[in-house]
């Protein structure tokens, strides 16, 4: 067990904010909170990462374990001439050979010295993650992965959050909108309104009373559209250069 | 040849923007240039204080800067206002409470300008050493909070997820302020010290490409507008402190012209 949250509350200014909500995260785990707007999802996280005191409960982390972060945005001043490498460096304790293998491994070797400001959507969502993954953290915490980014974009984010996973046996928790691309790559879903609705494995959840009041059930009509490529797009949408798909069925 | 006077006054100028560069790229980069300005103000509360002890010593003001600082921390935590809000409040708060007491002490009433914007041409020898010693701290203690003060500026909760001690870098970065401030009150004065800070600064940033180079190329900036403005000053008979800021302030117009560093490479 990495983390564990066990009947947390927390109320601000007399609102309650989060009701006895307990879930766990484990060693090479892929833990999804689902919700809607509102529903306190962010504040969970924050209570996670220890940002947050609940009122109630208990937050217990496994000593020693080291955290990677990755926040839903981020604001840079223009006034602050700062370039992906250097903004990746600000991880205490990093060496200069880590940021660049963390950039290889989400492919933004290319964008390294441009100002972070400049970088595209899609592209910053993968600087943020570099920046989680940096220093082979034991949990990952990832508020709204693939927020503005496109269908083949995110499919390729959540592959890289799964192969981060099998490679570092770490554990991952993170925030997620998008119903049908949590379901298909994630090992528990907890999904929250305030209070714990349900949890469990994604083919249970979807099932569950609670989640279809929630969500409804034409989630299932949204079957992930597949389709065949003779080649891949990266987070932004532009065609890369890469292996033929093994599947590939025209020429 | 240069007189005495105009060397001390470029010396101590110099010291104080050497300083008040590096720590005015996170008034900018932190889009805080009016905590320098709710400071200083507060200095003047310092000054007062300090007339009302019976003496003129830097360290008065430092510790009515850090008061004022700390009391601001303690506000932002009631998250009730916004900082901007509370910066207005006690900047002007502070200012008025320092006025009054500055004009209950009758003898000194005709003295108000060089508070406001200082008296550079008078400097002696002492206050020289004494802005050698602020200037020495100050870059030592930039440099001690540089990576952390850095990143909480970049994503404060990323930060502290990293372990980086936030309380701590922004409390240590609040007392630089307060020291610099404190000592440059009779190099700029009150209301020209944010400026020292704020346009070398901005100034820099054009020809800048890394944040280490930014905050080199301002204490670079506020040395030549000390020195520029110095020369102005004794040129023409102007008062040093309007001259050194305007000087920085032509600096900044043609940093302006030049296209920005925009690609790292």
């Amino acid at each position: 067990m990495l983390i564990e949250l066990e009947k947390v509350s927390l109320a601000f200014s007399g609102r309650d904010i989060l009701e006895n909500v307990s879930f766990s995260v484990s060693r090479g785990e892929i833990v999804t909170l689902i919700g809607p707007n509102g529903a306190g999802k962010s504040t969970v996280m924050k209570i996670a990462l220890g940002l947050l005191t609940p009122d109630r409960g208990q937050v217990r982390r496994a000593s020693d374990i080291s955290i990677g972060y990755m926040p839903q945005k981020i604001m840079i001043e223009d006034l602050l001439p700062l370039s992906v490498r250097d903004f990746l460096a600000l991880r205490p304790g990093t060496t200069a050979a880590q940021v660049d293998d963390v950039m290889a491994l989400v492919r933004i070797s290319q964008v390294a010295s441009s100002p972070v400001q400049r970088v595209s959507g899609g592209e910053m969502q993968r600087v943020l993650m570099a920046r989680a993954l940096l220093g082979d953290p034991d949990l990952i915490v990832l508020d709204e992965p693939v927020q503005g980014v496109n269908i083949s974009g995110q499919k390729e984010l959540y592959q890289l959050i799964s192969r981060v996973r099998d490679e570092k046996n770490c554990g991952v928790l993170m925030i997620s909108h998008d119903l049908h691309m949590v379901m298909a790559g994630t090992d528990k879903v907890v999904c929250l309104n305030r209070h714990v609705c349900c949890s469990g494995e994604p083919e249970n959840i979807q099932n569950h009373p609670e989640y279809i009041a929630l969500f409804g059930r034409e989630v299932e009509a949204i079957a992930l559209y597949t389709h065949h490529h003779d080649h891949h797009h990266d987070s932004h949408g532009d065609v890369i250069s890469g292996e033929h798909g093994k599947e590939c069925d025209h020429d | 040849m240069i007189d005495g006077f105009i060397l001390n006054a470029i010396l101590a100028g110099v010291l104080v923007a050497v300083a008040a560069g590096p720590l005015g790229c996170f008034l900018v980069w932190r889009r805080m240039a009016y905590f320098g300005d709710a400071i200083s103000h507060s200095a003047l509360m310092g000054v007062g204080l300090g007339i009302a002890f019976g003496t003129a010593s830097p360290w008065v003001i430092m510790v009515t800067c850090a008061l004022v600082s700390g009391l601001l921390l303690l506000l932002q935590r009631g998250g009730k206002f916004s900082t901007d809000t509370l910066l207005g409040i006690l900047a002007h708060s502070a200012l008025s409470i320092g006025l009054i007491i500055i004009a209950l002490q009758e003898s000194l009433r005709q003295d108000m300008m060089y508070f406001l914007i200082g008296d550079i041409l008078a400097i002696d020898m002492q206050s020289i050493m004494g802005i050698a010693l602020m200037t020495v701290i100050a870059l030592g203690g930039l440099f001690y909070i540089w990576k952390s003060l850095l990143s909480i500026t970049v994503h404060e909760d990323l930060a502290q997820v990293e372990g980086v001690n936030v309380l701590k870098t922004k409390i240590i970065y609040m007392l630089l302020i307060a020291l610099l401030v404190a000592f440059a009150m009779k190099v700029v004065g009150a209301l020209l010290i944010t400026s020292l800070m704020i346009i070398p600064a901005a100034a820099a940033r054009t020809i800048s490409r890394s944040p280490v180079q930014m905050a080199v190329h301002s204490a670079l900036l506020g040395s030549l507008s000390v020195v520029m403005g110095i020369m102005m000053s004794s040129q023409w008979d102007l008062p040093a402190g309007p001259a050194i800021v305007l000087s920085a302030l032509v600096l900044f117009l043609i940093g302006r012209g030049l296209p920005t560093a925009k690609d790292f490479g």
